[in-house]
């Protein structure tokens, strides 16, 4: 991949956030899916560092999503009033939050990187995801969060514009990182850890650095969500969110970043299109759950994309593995 | 102290259908090297087999609740989850046995979700109430015991710990004394040596599956014996547990996978018992995550030097 692209598509998102910032006059519900498809481009974009560029396994990128959502919601809602309610003084704390948030969610990351270190493939998929599964207790107990009831009230401040200007963060850093000199180093520990470690590479700052830049950046898209729906709740972050977004990944095609982003806004459409299905009467009445039932759908493209072309739909060249 | 038996006996009842779970786990990952994260929803599917053939069982064996009518409806789901975990291995696992095991994952994984997601479809996502083939009724503890008799032992929990007991000789039997079962021992310490000593690896790996797909169906019926409301989402959290007493007990270790199930069971009644209910999944994750830290083969495991 030459420089040129990357720059390009930083170019291209930041107009796309400054040019739909200006519009404002699509219909709510237009509005909320892409709302939508901008966080979970966060979301699988930074996913992809870890899972597809240094090869490790996170199960549990929900999780962090949550002390995004839950660490900005809350500072929002305690401290909000500090800088008064201005729209200036609102969209500051915001944005302070968000980045508050991410920065929760990057110590999470590291918490969960460092056990990591020791751990590879199937085991690290289940640690991550008892990770997940922790966060969320954690949350369900905590009475300043709204443990069971969920958290509520938070101003509406996300739009157009913090979504797809992060969404072009987390790219631009993504593909910046990895396409650096430094950055090699993510493909080597994906490509043959032992190799890597035996050419001197610190497989595990690489390790470690993954999951921190991924977590922050899952955490930002959780402060923007958290502000987008004022409502959130333990359950919305439950591994089956986290399966949500591996599926993006892997559908991409691990280590495609265009690849991840274009899956990215597909699933985010497709269960949309199939909604369609209820407009029309004349169609086959067994065709009609697939609304509900979509994960059944994502799971068998899951399985025959793994049978037939397991470098994802995307990701041609990027993913020479050979069995370890 | 009564109060910690009375756990301690609650534990062990839930801890035998975790080590009964936790055998296909370890038994899977012996031979082929992998977690089969579907494992935990072939269980699931153990309990809707018996919520279906149950009513028809039960009247060939004469209406209502019997020994031997519950005895045909644990075998029918054991044979019914033989059949689909040896499908499940011949469709999904065994095309991709040459590729990456994060291929191999993620197909499992996939598995998972499609048995999950089409289980909310086909039975419904709501809980059913599962059918009585045992009646679980209390055991009165006669009064000459002094204390004891507080104690409260269900007929369902007597069941559960005996059943289990007599699947875990029947496993030890075919493991050690069987000539499939010394096959699944030579493929699962050296499988290119076992391929070379004339083993049909193919056979062997679709009977671990049977054999680990079979017990899980026994514990789906042994679950619902004790707690008769079961949904298709119900595999998700047993399967995690009986993972980490897996994995707690040494994966590729058989003794081991029962008794980390036990462990894992005895220390969620704990938890459930003297600190919050609610962290009881959590803590089972925090042993995880403990174990794979400090001693990483497991309590019964020997650790493997990776070859490169």
């Amino acid at each position: 991949m030459t420089r040129h692209p990357k720059i390009l598509l930083f170019v291209a998102l930041l107009a796309c956030a400054a040019l739909s910032s200006l519009a404002g006059k699509v219909s709510p519900y237009y509005y909320d899916v892409i709302i939508g498809i901008g966080i979970n481009i966060i979301l699988a974009a930074s996913l992809n560092l870890i899972n597809g560029y240094t090869g490790q396994f996170s199960l549990g990128h929900a999780g962090f999503m949550a002390v995004g959502a839950y660490s900005s919601a809350w500072l929002t809602l305690s401290f909000g009033y500090i800088f008064g309610l201005g729209t200036l003084a609102t969209t500051t704390t915001y944005f302070l939050a968000l980045i508050a948030g991410g920065l929760m969610a990057a110590l999470a990351g590291l918490a969960v990187g460092i056990p990591s270190l020791r751990l590879r493939g199937d085991y690290l998929a289940i640690v991550t995801l008892g990770f997940n599964e922790i966060i969320k207790g954690v949350i369900q107990n905590a009475e300043p969060l709204g443990a069971q009831r969920g958290l509520g009230g938070m101003v509406q401040s996300t739009n157009f514009f913090w979504t797809f200007a992060f969404a072009a963060l987390t790219v631009y850093v993504v593909l910046t990182l990895v396409h650096s000199t430094y950055g090699s180093g993510f493909l080597a520990v994906r490509d043959d850890e032992i190799a890597a470690e035996a050419m001197g590479i610190n497989t595990t700052k690489y390790k470690v650095l993954a999951f921190v830049v991924g977590a922050f950046f899952a955490g930002v898209a959780g402060g923007l969500y958290a502000h987008f729906k004022q409502f959130i709740h333990p359950e919305g972050f439950n591994f089956l969110r986290s399966f949500d977004i591996v599926v993006m990944v892997i559908l991409g095609g691990m280590g495609s970043t265009a690849g991840v982003c274009l899956a990215a806004v597909l699933l985010t459409i497709l269960p949309e299109w199939l909604r369609v299905v209820d407009d029309y009467p004349w169609l086959p009445d067994w065709l009609r759950p697939i609304t509900e039932n979509r994960m059944i759908l994502y799971s068998l493209l899951l399985i025959i994309l793994m049978l037939t072309r397991p470098q994802g739909l995307f990701g041609a060249e990027n993913l020479k593995r050979k069995s370890a | 102290m009564i109060e910690f038996l009375q756990q301690l006996i609650n534990g062990l009842a839930q801890g035998s259908i975790y080590a009964l779970i936790a055998l296909g786990y370890t038994m899977v990952f012996g031979v082929l090297r992998f977690i089969n994260f579907a494992h935990g929803d072939v269980y699931m599917l153990g309990a809707f087999a018996g919520l279906y053939t149950a009513p028809k069982l039960l009247t060939a064996f004469g209406g209502g609740p019997s020994l031997a009518g519950a005895t045909a409806v644990l075998l029918t789901a054991m044979f019914i989850c033989a059949i689909i975990g040896i499908v499940i291995e011949r469709l999904c696992y065994r095309p991709l046995r040459d590729r990456p095991r994060l291929t191999v994952l993620i197909t499992a994984i996939g598995v998972s979700l499609f048995l999950e997601n089409t289980g909310q479809y086909a039975f419904g996502a709501d809980p059913k109430s599962f059918p009585e083939i045992v009646v679980d009724r209390a055991i009165e503890i006669p009064e000459s015991w002094g204390a004891f008799s507080a104690l409260t032992i269900t007929v369902g929990q007597l069941i559960v710990v005996g059943v289990t007991f007599l699947l875990l000789i029947a496993l030890r039997a075919v493991v050690l004394h069987t000539r499939l079962g010394m096959a699944m021992r030579a493929l699962s310490f050296n499988p290119l040596a076992a391929s070379l000593m004339g083993v049909n690896t193919d056979v062997v790996i679709s009977f671990t599956f049977g054999l680990g797909s079979a017990l899980a169906g026994a514990a789906g019926i042994l679950t619902s014996i004790q707690q008769p409301s079961i949904d298709p989402l119900m595999g998700v959290n047993a399967g995690l547990k009986a993972f980490v007493a897996a994995v707690l007990g040494g994966i590729g270790n058989i003794p081991g996978a029962a008794l980390g199930g036990i462990l894992i069971g005895l220390l969620e009644a704990l938890v459930v018992g003297y600190i919050n209910p609610t962290y009881r999944d959590a803590i089972v994750f925090a042993v995880l995550i403990l174990i794979l830290l400090l001693k990483p083969s497991g309590l019964l495991g020997t650790s493997e030097g990776e070859k490169v």
